[in-house]
This record gives structure tokens, sequence and C-alpha cells, in this order.
């Protein structure tokens, strides 16, 4: 497997850097494999902008840069997708909503500014839930993405072109973002990795606002140093972001590469398992236990009874906030307007605008967030929630007590049929029980793979959660844990995924793919 | 706590400012009924005791020196406003009739 395209991020900087392969071949074969793919009516549908002359044009730059031996960071001319949620100059940037459809942002987020100041090839922008609200990408306004695992299942959501754009080797890194669940869930269900910082590591500013005490921006790879060598490009302190910490990072490349979890206890959660988790998840889970204590960490039972609340606070704060912050779509400063017949006044246009432009389920949770927020239920529904969310946070302190960092499946099932949940809102509210915890109490959370469910053949994730500011050890553990793993299987587990149909090539690409093939076969 | 109907639904659509015709708000009641009968056992366990959480990592009042920063052009302000004149975002009327 020495196709450039199977190559870790880490991997293909050290052959950038050794001069093996040139950025622009890198980037090229990546936009290869997208063009591949990505498209058709049976394509893995992870992208809805590909950003081809600008990724071409930055590869060129990072070339030019080492010829004259300019000094680089290490991931130079290593190409990154971005989630559409993502604001990005130079390229439209719709939310997966068809109120934003192609509008152009004026400024970059911040995430954006760190990738472009390492030289790091934007390959295009990556589908979601609209507004990031969803479980398996079908919210999307543009169409779902299919899962390269099997194409009529879901990859998760709402990060979901994210991290399908990671497993069909379409771009060796992604970044996404966590509400709820957004970059883990997606990751569990597609054999990737996905990492949702402690809130306030990385800087929201330019992520398009959902639920901004719940909101993350984090790395999606398809291994865990990999998201460590991410992360550690767009973290660290933002003064536009207010709610950005001022802390280091801590060591997360250094903590990936420790290689030992001796001596360190790792608690499992009593609440994240059993009624309600697929056989095969928990079977994956169990290994992973074994294969930790093996390695000589201590496996701890912790109990964090108010779990069991956090769903139902989730689902309270979320769409209060997100209510909030959709408001600003109005038809007014930017996006789509609709004016009705007749002369109308902007608050019919407003109404009409809104009702063209929001999909179903953006309109669900305004409605349920205006609803919980109103005067008489704000006490009983919004304060309730936020008591909640302390006594989540008591019952990570206290597990953080007995355990270093804990552990559980990510989310109960494998990945399901497109559409098999789409007319039940809550039956996918749940795909996001295991994750919504970390967000509610601002922990960092990984998400590996953890092998194939026997019954069907498809991915398990594993998540680990660490104290918030302590993101290194979901590193060490997580780097430890898919080594265990990979020797386990042989190798990585994206090696047992189907080859995915490739499209024939137009005749004007096709020496461009014959060089770009050449240049990865060393 | 009262149920969440048809009715409800209706009024924090306006609120909201989302048109629904007849078929939505049908729809949209039955699901949201579901939803708020799951989510309301938050309050059984949110005694008075307990404080409430609003932010995750608690961070007091940030500040920045009060100077310029870098702020957005007039054109890049309305670059994707669906209408403008004289370097001002344009809307509908905001009253009816006169």
């Amino acid at each position: 497997m020495t196709e450039l395209i199977r190559l870790s991020a880490a991997a293909l900087a050290q052959k950038l850097g050794s001069k093996e392969v040139s950025a622009v071949e890198a980037t090229q074969a990546h936009l290869d494999r997208i063009a591949a793919v990505d498209g058709g009516d049976d394509g893995v549908h992870a992208f809805l902008h590909v950003n081809t002359d600008e990724a071409l044009a930055v590869a060129a730059g990072v070339d030019k840069a080492r010829a004259n031996s300019e000094k680089l960071h290490p991931l130079a001319g290593v190409p990154i997708a971005v989630k559409d949620l993502i604001v990005t100059k130079g390229q439209p940037t719709t939310a997966g909503s068809k109120i934003l459809e192609g509008w152009h942002s004026p400024y970059d987020a911040t995430v954006i500014r760190r990738l472009r100041a390492a030289g790091m090839p934007i390959l295009g922008k990556t589908n979601l839930d609209e507004f990031a609200m969803g479980s398996s990408t079908e919210h999307s306004a543009y169409g779902p993405t299919r899962n390269p695992w099997d194409l009529d299942r879901i990859p998760g959501g709402s990060g979901g072109g994210s991290a399908a754009a990671v497993a069909a080797f379409e771009a060796p890194l992604a970044l996404g973002t966590d509400t709820g669940g957004s970059i883990r869930q997606p990751g569990a269900v597609t054999g990737t990795v996905g990492v949702k910082p402690t809130y306030g590591g990385v800087s929201r500013y330019g992520a398009i606002a959902m639920a901004s005490s719940l909101d993350q921006i984090g790395p999606v790879s398809r291994t865990v140093l990999d998201s460590a060598l991410l992360h550690e490009v767009i973290g660290g302190h933002d003064p536009n972001d207010s709610t950005s910490l001022t802390d280091s990072l801590g060591a997360l490349v250094e903590a990936a590469r420790l290689g030992n979890v001796e001596g360190m206890r790792i608690g499992v959660i009593k609440e994240l398992q059993g009624e309600g988790y697929q056989a095969g998840v928990l079977t994956r889970f169990g290994e992973s236990l074994e294969l930790l204590r093996g390695a000589g960490a201590q496996i701890v039972e912790v109990s964090c009874p108010n779990f069991d609340y956090a769903l139902g606070a989730y689902y309270l704060i979320m769409p209060s906030e997100a209510s909030s912050n959709l408001a600003k779509y109005d038809g007014v400063r930017f996006g789509l307007r609709v004016v009705p017949e007749g002369a109308p006044t902007i608050e019919r246009v407003m109404g009409a605008t809104r009702a063209a432009g929001f999909g179903d389920e953006v309109k669900r949770r305004i409605i349920l967030g205006t609803y919980a927020l109103s005067a008489g239920y704000y006490d009983a529904y919004y304060g309730s929630a936020q008591k909640v969310r302390t006594l989540i946070q008591r019952d990570f302190d206290a597990a953080f007590k007995q355990a270093d960092v804990l552990i559980s499946p990510t989310a109960p099932t494998t990945a399901f049929k497109l559409g098999e949940k789409l007319d039940d809102p809550l039956a996918m509210y749940l795909n996001d029980v295991a994750t919504i915890p970390a967000n509610m109490a601002g922990v960092p959370g990984l998400s590996l793979p953890g092998g194939l469910a026997d019954e069907d053949g498809l991915p398990v994730g594993i998540q680990l959660l660490a104290p918030a500011r302590e993101d290194a050890r979901l590193y060490r553990v997580g780097a430890v844990l898919e080594s265990l793993l990979e020797a386990s299987w042989g190798g990585p587990l994206l090696d047992r995924a189907p080859a995915l149909r490739v499209a024939a090539p137009n005749p004007e690409a096709a020496d461009r793919v014959e060089t770009s093939t050449a240049g990865g076969t060393n | 706590m009262a149920e969440i109907n048809r009715e409800e639904v209706a009024h924090l659509a306006r609120l909201a400012h989302i048109d629904m015709n007849a078929e939505e708000l049908d729809r949209m009641a039955g699901e949201l009924a579901v939803i708020v009968d799951s989510i309301k056992r938050v309050s059984e366990v949110a005694g008075d005791e307990i404080p409430a959480t609003s932010h995750p990592i608690p961070l007091s009042n940030v500040y920045r020196e009060d100077v310029v920063g870098e702020t957005l052009t007039n054109e890049e302000a309305l670059s994707g406003a669906p209408d403008n004149a004289d370097g001002r975002f344009k809307v509908p009327a905001i009253l009816d009739g006169e």
C-alpha cells in the first residue's frame, strides 16, 4: 500500500520533506481520487465544492519554497478537506443549507488562517447535515454523503463528509466540528479517527455557530498521530474568540509518540454500555479493554448516573442556542431572500425566506429552542437543563478522581441504512447518546476504530475521554490502543474496506492521473 | 409541564419568523410532542440547590484594548447581501401601508 493517497499525513509529510514527492503531486493525486470516487449517482459525495486551482497553486508555492530551502511547517504541502461549516475566503460556504447557497465569506476562520500559514492546500469543502444538525448527513440540502464501507449506509453526522473523505482516501486530513458528537460519531461509523478538543482549545472564530457553548472545531484523520499533528496546527489561543483558552495545548504529538500506558487508570463508564448498544459494538469494545489491560493499564469501572439525563438536557440547550444563533438568517445581510407576492413588509419576507431556506430538522430545532426559551417554560426547561449540565460535570469530576482517562463505545450502533431513521427524529438523536456528555462538560474526546462488528462487518468506534485541558492523554492512550489493534488485525482497519468503484477519468485528465500514480509508487 | 400542541407550534413559528402551512404545523406538532415528552425528565433531577452551568469552562470577561482592529471594508460587508444601495443594506418596507 504505497499509493500516495493511502499514506498517513505523517508519512506523506516525510516524503514531502525529503523531496521524494512534490506537494503538487500529492495534491493532484487527491484531486484525482475525488474526481474518481466522489461524483455520480453512487459516488461518496463527501465534497460540496472542490478547490482545484487554489489547492494546486498553494502546493506549487510550497514546492517552490522547498526548492529554495525556505523553512517550512512539517505539514506544508499535506492537503486537507474542510467541513463546509467553516468559513473560507475564495470558496463558497453553505453550512449544507439552501439559505447560504452560493455565499462567499469575506473573511477566513482562524483555523483556516492557520492551515494557510502552514502551507496546507485546501482540497475543498465537505458535506454536512444542514447547520451541523444531524447524525447522518441526510439533512444536507445538497443530498447525503455515502459511507465508503457500504454506499447504501450513512457516514454519520453531522461531519459525514469530512469522515467519508478521509475514509475514501480523498484526503489524508480534514476539519470537523463537534457539538454533540459530529466529529466522533462519523469517525466511528467510517473506521476513522476524530477528535473533539477541550472546549476553547481550538478557536471557533469563523465556525458558523449552532450552539455556541457546545460547538468545537477539531481534527479528522486516519491515524491518531495525524490528528495530533493537525490539532497542534489549528489549536491555541485566539483573541478573536472570547472563549478561547490561553493555556498551552500540551505536547499532543509527543503524547501520541510516547507508546506506553503502563499504570494508567482507564475508567469504563457503566452508563454507556448495555441496553441499546449493538452486540458487535460491545464485543469489540470488550476486546479493546483487554488489549489495554495487557499493555499494563488498570481498568476500573466508574459510574456517571446523570449521563442518563444528558441527551434530554442537550436537546434543550442546543436548540435554545441554535434558535438564537440562526436568527441572523433573515434575508438582509447575507444569503437567500424570498419576496412574497404583493408589496410585503420585511416581516413577511423573513417568514418566507426562512420557510424556503431552512430544511425540516433546522425548523424543528428552531421551534423547539423558541419553545424552551419561552416565558413560563424557561425555568422548567432551559434552567433545568443547565442544572443537569452541572450534574454531568460533577459526574466527570468524580470519575476522573478514579481514572486518568474514560472509555466507552463512541456510538451505540454501526452505520445504519440511508433513510432508516430519517422519519424518526428521536431515533436519530439517540446516536449521540455516548458523545453528548463531553460537549456538556467541555471535556475532550477522541474516537478511533475498534474493529468490525461481527453481525454486519461494519466499523465500530472506541471513545476516549479526558479531563478538560488534558487532550494529550487521549493521544497517548489512543495511539497505544491503535497500534495494539492494528497488530491484531495485521494492518489498518481501512485496508479491509471494499474498493470503491472508480469513475473513468476524462481524457484531458488522463495524463495527470498517470503522472501522479507514478509519483506515488515509491 | 404543558404539552406542545398545534396552536403552540403556530405561535412559535410566528415568533421565529418561519412561515408554515397546515400540513407542516400538524407534522411538527406531532414530532415535537414526542421529543418534548422524552426530554422533560431533566426537571426530575434539577433540584433548587444545584447551580446552573451556562458555559463548560468557567472564564471571566475577556477585554481587549480599545483600538481599531481588523475590520471588513464596506464592500466586503455588503458582498453577501441580497440587496444594497448607497453602501447600505436595502430592505423591504418595515411598516405596512403608507
